[in-house]
């Protein structure tokens, strides 16, 4: 049975019955990464140097040395990242079950709300909303929050003021909502982090953060093409690169979604 | 009065770039003691210890009284012409290239009579001040200059020939996120810079200098993160032809020590930007610079370093920082090396602690942007390679060259134990 499904997966990718969306940024020296203020260490930039390309460092190949945070870029969280994680089981991204990174995932769009307002917030309300209309969110789903963040570059993707970044996120008792009474998965966004810009300020402060992996749950973040998921009835790729004990990954997230010929 | 340089015509395309030439360099290791004391502007020369005689030209002994205990010592650089002549045919391609050039005697009020440049304003038999400066090969040489100065006179072609005047010149100064940024382009576009280019990492998030230096006139700000090669790279394709003076000011800088910082973070984040940024600009800046040192009035001239003063000797509340920049003081003395046959001069100036966030804790003196961008312009003037500012900087230089080992102790000495 399972067989034979895996073989009709393959062919449906390759006739475009299912067809696979990146929901990545390319690695970038340039693409932002959070600011924390500068008496604390801070999260590294991605960064190229040229090891050699076909020249006098090795004659007949190119290649790069690569540096970055665990958390530059698209990028996965494990619970080992926040305090509220660290004495979870399993808490690491190369102790994770290989099969939590391969799921079903549904995709709240909040993007008319986030063009009106920076500050945008997602709210227990907002997804109870959201479900009258397309359905419970099943157990064990990624749950996307669509901003449209994505399509911002320079200083508009940050969004820095003199009181620090604003861009949307959940609210306390939205990402409490999506834990509690669905357990879902995990949350990504398209901002630089699943908490809102302005997370510091809520309590407990970053509540995404907090309250998904104290609960053993991921994030997700700058994430790309939210615009072309369907809001249910996707699957998503999302495997972080195997570090040991590492709190989180780059890593390039697929999403399979219905194609044209479907 | 010297005639006023012009700002050059634009650069005639069809015309190939003239090739630096350089003047002689060689020296006798005595002589190099008046080019270390020109690298930092004094007029010196070498007094026997034993009978008090001055030496001229430097030499091993003592020409007095045979003694070889001679040192450098700081004189009075006023003097008067005994001879001088104008050079209009010679061998030596540099000075050929240069043609008239006035050279002359001078008996200096300290006793010796020395040969040295002329400047062109001055009068036969007159009344002079010498300077001690770096010709283009990076040797002590010295000129006399008009003793009540004269009108234009750092324009006077020989004059210009020694030092790295930013007058008329393109400057890129590479981070426009350090607070001394403003004071330093407005410093250097006062003595006359054509054009300020001003590097900006990372533009996705504010920059609080930005406005102010956006209201500048020829002021140009590019993207440059001397951390990503590739970024430096662009920048140097895009405007490292007619970069005269680099002046790198990007700097990071976190308090704390080996012990203190538990961790290697900030002191990577140190060498990325002030060890291996100052690499990366030099390989991506220099090459071009290099070539263009003879290219006319905006030719290609000096290199600047911005370091701390505890580059010489390590600061422990600031020790990670200091190690980072004594790997980058080693570097710039390579650098000298590689751009010297090119007569591209790297000049580095040092400072004390400086007025921003990361001193707020250190107790003053501490150097304001607008007194170090007046060091990186006089030095410039003087066309210097080493140059102190602020009395912290100045004093610690005095005792580094005393003695670096007791100032060694000085620095890491702790309080009194229990």
């Amino acid at each position: 049975m399972s067989q034979q499904l895996l073989a009709d997966f393959a062919a449906q990718i390759v006739s475009g019955d299912i067809r696979v969306v990146d929901l990545t940024h390319t690695l970038d020296p340039d693409f932002p990464v959070i600011i924390l203020p500068p008496e604390f260490g801070q999260c590294a930039r991605f960064r190229m140097e040229e090891i050699s390309a076909y020249d006098h460092r090795g004659p007949a190949w190119k290649w790069n040395n690569i540096s970055m945070s665990e958390h530059t870029g698209t990028h996965f969280d494990a619970p080992s990242h926040w305090v509220s994680g660290r004495d979870l089981p399993n808490n690491s991204v190369d102790s994770i079950p290989p099969e939590n990174f391969i799921g079903a995932v549904v995709v709240i769009d909040c993007s008319e709300g986030t063009a009106a307002n920076d500050d945008y917030e997602l709210t227990p309300e907002i997804i109870q909303e959201w479900e009258a209309i397309h359905g419970k969110i099943p157990k064990g789903s990624w749950v996307l929050m669509r901003t449209d963040w994505s399509k911002r570059s320079g200083a508009e993707y940050l969004n820095m003021k003199d009181d620090g970044p604003h861009s949307p996120g959940p609210t306390p008792d939205g990402i409490r909502f999506l834990i509690d009474q669905r357990d879902i998965r995990g949350f990504g966004t398209e901002c630089v982090g699943t908490d809102a810009g302005q997370g510091a300020n809520h309590t407990p402060p970053y509540p995404a953060h907090f309250f998904l992996h104290g609960a053993g749950k991921y994030g997700l973040q700058c994430l790309a093409n939210l615009d072309q998921l369907p809001s249910t009835g996707a699957v998503l790729f999302a495997a972080p690169l195997k570090i040991k004990n590492g709190t989180g990954s780059p890593l390039r997230i697929l999403a399979m979604v219905p194609g044209d010929n479907s | 009065m010297t005639t006023p340089l012009t700002p050059p015509p634009k650069k005639n395309p069809q015309k190939r770039t003239i090739a630096p030439t350089r003047p002689s360099e060689a020296r006798s290791r005595a002589a190099m003691g008046l080019s270390a004391a020109a690298a930092e502007g004094r007029f010196a020369l070498q007094r026997c210890a034993e009978c008090d005689t001055l030496q001229y030209p430097p030499r091993d002994v003592c020409s007095a009284c045979l003694s070889p205990d001679l040192s450098w010592k700081d004189i009075s650089p006023e003097g008067e012409i005994l001879a001088e002549t104008t050079i209009h045919a010679v061998s030596k391609l540099y000075f050929r290239e240069r043609v008239p050039w006035r050279i002359g005697t001078v008996q200096l009020d300290a006793g010796p009579v020395v040969i040295c440049h002329l400047h062109g304003d001055c009068e036969r038999n007159s009344r002079v001040t010498l300077i001690n400066r770096l010709d283009r090969s990076g040797q002590g040489v010295l000129m006399a200059l008009p003793k009540e100065g004269s009108l234009n006179m750092e324009d006077d072609p020989q004059l210009r020939a020694m030092t790295s005047d930013p007058k008329h010149r393109r400057i890129l100064i590479t981070d426009a996120r350090n607070t001394n940024t403003p004071a330093l382009a407005r410093s250097l576009l006062d003595a006359g810079a054509a054009t300020v280019f001003i590097g900006e990492a990372e533009n996705w998030r504010p920059n609080p200098m930005r406005d102010e230096l956006n209201k500048m006139a020829n002021v140009h700000i590019f993207p440059l993160d001397v951390t990503d090669t590739s970024s430096v790279q662009e920048l140097a394709a895009e405007i490292g032809g007619k970069t005269d003076i680099m002046i790198n000011n990007a700097s990071f800088i976190r308090p704390g020590g080996v012990l203190a910082r538990g961790d290697t973070g900030f002191a990577r984040d140190e060498i990325e930007v002030n060890y291996l940024g100052l690499m990366r600009l030099a390989q991506a800046f220099g090459p071009g610079m290099c070539s263009r040192t003879a290219d006319g009035v905006n030719s290609a001239v000096a290199w600047v370093n911005i370091f701390s003063v505890y580059a010489l000797s390590n600061d422990p509340e600031f020790g990670c920082f200091s190690a980072s920049n004594a790997a980058a003081r080693s570097l710039s003395q390579n650098m000298r090396a590689d751009f010297r046959s090119s007569g591209l001069r790297v000049m580095n100036v040092y400072t004390g602690p400086t007025d921003d966030d990361w001193h707020q804790l250190v107790p003053p003196p501490k150097v304001a942007p607008i007194a170090l961008a007046r060091s990186v312009v006089q030095g410039l003037k003087d066309g210097l390679e080493e140059t102190y500012c602020g009395d912290v900087a100045k004093d610690l230089y005095q005792r580094f060259q005393n003695n670096p080992n007791v100032l060694e102790r000085e620095l890491t000495q702790g309080g009194d134990g229990p």
